[in-house]
């Protein structure tokens, strides 16, 4: 029998206010342990919530860029349980309004779009940690480590619309994308700011209803998402193959195994015992709310690496690796306004210097010039990489150093006949044998000249006076 | 006035003495302090005196006044809040064991308010345990007794505060009511107290009973202090999301106003049944003459819903205090159970010994009420009855300005006599119970004594942040009926 896989996918990314969603403190990564606390977030007796606005903002654009519907009245409740890292013993969170609901995500796969759908999109407060002392096996005593509390999270719940893992990554890097180009998420998977949980089962291909369902917790790269979901199917398949039925279940991934391993069943799972929080009041979020936010909504990622191709007449996977940072994107396209002649050249230029232009220690300038100086035949290829990496190494504009370093190229004709001249003149035994047949001399004698110029003539038109002087 | 001692001084009188120079705070606040030396003891209206830090405070105030500075309209004179306000390095206990040792390292909004209008803080009044109880008995510290008889209960659950009001052991207290829990125990210690509209005053830094329905207010022997107390502790609080943000009145200019053409009106539901004792339907009615003598109109209004209300609060107070009382698991602060093996027997055990037996009672029914395949037979109907019950009261407000009632069903009990019996004990906060669960404003103004010497108290319910209504009328009861205030206690 054949089977295919259902998946879903629970995203949780951290907002990138300053501040927690409902306290001033900071969010700041890497903190003294509790330097970055307060009563509000320690769940202290008698303190109370306040909405952080950014946050809210923050999620409504999400909202907006994923085409969800904004709730103009979303509840926030409490999700009550214990334990040492959670201060007041309930999170608030969104349970049966959430802010936004009913949006997709399309993304490229085998060539073609598959468009993703969104459930909905609830606003939350994280958790802190626990540091154990020593091995957690045999720790004698857990710290808390509360910086994280209330660090204001987004939880974006897609419909079980993925049926491969490559789907699955696919999806996930294009959230990714999107989050970032709004600003709202740095995206760091590795300090936990963009987090996903899987909900994936197998069934027979053609089936209707959904097999039982394993959620899986813990990966922290997309790829290991992928590679998780692989396993998690395959052991599903393999069970059922052997006549056993698959569990509904929490599952952790384990990366250094590359196995999913049992965390809870169904039946221990907790009774959050949800309700409205009285603490807070409803979330109302009126049209004109909405209009303003809609207004700050960059383009996001597939429209930019269309319009990029379209308008510049550069390949889409070329367009694909400058729309991968919004930053990158906008240095090129100040870049092509600037020196329009070759886009594709400024596209490449941009991608070989990607790293010094995302850290902005490029002028779109700088790049716009090396390509003009290049199609021009004022430089040449390697002065062109020299130079930029003097601009990089000096601070000084790119045709400043140029100039003073002396790289323009020759391709001044009467001086390149005299560069010509004196060379054939020194090699009679060459030019006799190239007139006999030994085309392969050409090279020797752009070289000679080459050498000769110190690198200034311009390699291409060399070449041309040669074929011409020896012709 | 010359004759009356310094303790019986109305907050006003006390107030304008100070400020005049009559008396410094010093002489001021050492004869309250030595008040309490002398009664407390009987009484056990305070969990914590600060006798060193609130003689140093009078004397910052003296001070400062002799400089030419006031702190505020309160300068100098000495209150007390309820145990449930957090008060900066003063322990704050909420009357539990689990909070035994507990000081907050802030101030709630009420305690900085009155602190900066220049109060000096006497000590923290005793309460039930977490709020949770109306007679002051489930205080960990042991039961505050009724200053008017001493084997009877002051009412509760700040019942610490009408307590240390009455017997003049502070010029007025801030109590916190979630069904009652001011009114019902100034009515029952024959003071004056006021439950405002849900938003008027700030929670913030006020332990968390029931959090829809908790309100801070102001007790105190005369409907003028009151209305000047809660002109200090009313307002708009960005710290606490529920606070409206709406201007202060003048609150004390409301109590001298004329009643002529008030339209009282009186809930039949609320004189009907047998658990309304004769003695307290009786001075209800002479508070009633005293208003229409002065000029107001009867009208008789109903709230249909009103038998539905206690069994509302007591699946909303409990389900919120569940979810509220959580975080006291022995992990940052208050009771930590000793030798605990694992994390859940540490936790279990905390609470286990740091609460009381209504304590638990209450988060056992909440939990119940909230869990997953209950939570709309319980919270969630629960929630809707709540709309209709606020409903009810404003289709009563289209014909009548204010409500007259019973506060409570009888005055005082005696110790012991319903803490065996949960569901009579819930019956104190029969009348007091709707308004909270609509969010109006409430008064309870004494309005005679029982058979018994016993004083009691009637209650006036208005539209959400119409107190000054509640002023008006309590201010024509008040002096139509003038009664004694200080209980009769010698040290």
């Amino acid at each position: 029998m054949e089977f295919e896989a259902v998946i879903g996918l629970e995203v949780h990314a951290q907002l990138s206010t300053r501040s927690k969603i409902f306290c001033a403190c900071s969010t700041a990564f890497g903190a003294a342990p509790n330097g970055n606390t307060c009563p509000v977030c320690t769940g202290m007796p008698g303190v109370l919530p306040v909405l952080n606005r950014k946050a809210v903002e923050f999620t409504i654009r999400t909202a907006l860029a994923t085409s969800c519907t904004v709730q103009r009245r979303s509840v926030f409740a409490r999700k009550n349980y214990f334990y040492p890292d959670l201060p007041k013993a309930y999170q608030i969170s969104q349970y049966e309004l959430p802010v936004a609901l009913g949006g997709h995500v399309d993304i490229e796969v085998d060539g073609g779009t598959k468009r993703v759908g969104i459930t909905r999109i609830h606003m939350e407060e994280d958790a802190g940690k626990l540091v154990h002392e020593g091995e957690f096996a045999d720790a004698q005593a857990s710290l808390a480590d509360l910086n994280r509390c209330s660090v204001p999270l987004m939880e974006i719940v897609s419909e079980p619309d993925m049926r491969t893992p490559e789907e699955g990554g696919a999806y996930l890097r294009r959230l990714h994308d999107i989050l970032v180009y709004l600003g709202v998420c740095d995206g760091n998977m590795e300090e936990g700011s963009f987090r996903c949980d899987a909900n994936v089962s197998v069934r027979p291909v053609g089936q209707e209803a959904f097999g039982t369902r394993a959620e899986l917790k813990n990966m922290n790269s997309f790829r290991n998402v992928e590679k998780a979901l692989e396993y998690e199917i395959r052991r599903q398949v393999e069970r059922i193959e052997d006549g056993e039925k698959v569990v509904q279940e929490t599952r952790l991934w384990d990366a250094n195994a590359g196995v999913t391993v049992s965390m809870r069943r169904k039946e221990e799972a907790h009774d959050y015992r949800y309700f409205p929080d009285p603490d807070l009041l409803p979330l109302i979020v009126d049209d004109s709310w909405i209009e303003e936010l809609r207004a700050t909504i960059p383009e996001m990622p597939a429209e930019k690496i269309a319009r990029l191709g379209r308008q510049y007449g550069i390949p889409s996977y070329d367009a694909g690796i400058l729309a991968s940072s919004r930053a990158l994107a906008d240095f090129f396209e100040v870049s092509a306004a600037i020196y329009a002649g070759n886009p594709k050249t400024t596209a490449n230029e941009c991608i070989h210097w990607k790293d010094a232009v995302i850290a902005g220690t490029l002028s779109p300038e700088t790049i716009a010039h090396a390509v003009e100086d290049r199609e021009r035949g004022t430089i040449s290829a390697t002065a062109s990489k020299k130079l930029v990496e003097l601009v990089l190494s000096t601070g000084k504009p790119f045709r400043a150093l140029r100039d003073e370093q002396g790289l323009t190229q020759v391709s001044d004709t009467s001086a390149l006949d005299l560069l010509v001249d004196k060379i054939l003149a020194a090699s009679p035994k060459e030019v006799d044998g190239y007139r006999a047949g030994k085309a392969g001399l050409l090279s020797f004698f752009v070289g000679q000249v080459m050498k000769e110029s110190r690198g200034k003539a311009n390699p291409k038109m060399v070449q041309e006076v040669l074929k011409r002087k020896l012709g | 006035m010359a004759n009356v001692p310094v303790h019986e001084w109305t907050l006003l009188e006390a107030a304008r003495r100070v400020r005049e120079k009559e008396i410094s705070s010093r002489e001021l606040t050492g004869a309250l302090l030595a008040r309490i030396e002398a009664l407390d003891p009987k009484v056990h209206a305070y969990i914590t005196v600060l006798p060193e830090a609130a003689a140093a405070d009078a004397a910052a105030c003296d001070e400062e006044q002799a400089k030419g500075a006031l702190r505020g309209p309160f300068h100098g004179v000495p209150i007390g809040l309820k145990d449930i306000f957090c008060t900066r390095g003063v322990r704050t206990t909420c009357g539990s064991r689990i909070l035994r040792d507990f000081l907050p390292p802030y101030d709630a909004c009420v305690a900085e308010k009155v602190l900066g209008a220049g109060a000096v803080l006497l000590g923290k009044h005793n309460m039930d345990e977490f709020a949770m109880g109306s007679s002051t008995e489930t205080s960990f510290f042991g039961p505050t007794r009724n200053p008017w008889d001493v084997s009877r209960i002051p009412g509760g659950s700040s019942g610490g505060t009408a307590a240390a009001v009455a017997a003049a052991m502070c010029f007025a207290g801030v109590g916190t009511d979630t069904g009652g829990s001011i009114r019902q125990p100034a009515s029952l210690c024959g003071v004056v107290g006021v439950k405002p509209t849900y938003g008027r005053v700030s929670r913030y830094g006020m332990i968390a009973f029931a959090s829809s329905l908790d309100q801070g207010g102001p007790i105190a022997r005369t409907v003028a202090d009151a209305a000047s107390l809660l002109g200090v502790i009313a307002g708009y609080d960005r710290r606490d999301s529920t606070s409206l943000d709406l201007p202060v009145p003048d609150y004390l200019a409301a109590v001298e106003r004329p009643v002529e053409g008030l339209r009282v009106g009186l809930p039949k539901e609320y004189y009907e049944g047998d658990g309304l004792s004769p003695d307290v339907r009786a001075a209800v009615e002479k508070a009633l003459n005293a208003l229409t003598d002065q000029g107001a109109i009867v009208v008789e209004v109903s709230l249909p819903h009103t038998s539905f209300a206690l069994s509302t609060y007591y699946l909303v107070a409990p389900a919120e205090a569940s979810s509220n009382l959580a975080r006291y698991d022995g992990v940052r602060y208050g009771h930590r159970a000793e030798g605990a093996s694992g994390l859940i027997e540490m936790m279990s055990r905390t609470r286990a010994e740091g609460f009381g037996d209504e304590v638990k009672r209450r988060i056992m029914i909440g939990t119940y009420a909230l869990s997953a395949g209950y939570y709309d037979a319980f919270y969630g109907k629960a929630q809707k009855v709540r709309t209709l019950i606020r409903d009810d009261f404003m289709k009563a407000f289209e014909s009548a300005d204010v409500l007259l009632t019973p506060t409570a069903p009888t005055p005082a009990f005696r110790l012991g006599e319903k803490m065996d019996d949960p569901l009579t004990m819930y019956l104190s906060d029969i009348y007091t119970i709707p308004c909270n669960l609509a969010g109006i404003p409430g008064i309870s103004v004494p309005c005679g004594f029982s058979t018994e010497g016993l004083p009691i108290g009637a209650q006036l319910l208005s539209k959400p942040f119409r107190e000054e209504t509640l002023f008006t009328a309590a201010g024509a009861i008040e002096r139509a009926l003038p009664l004694r205030r200080v209980a009769p206690l010698e040290g």
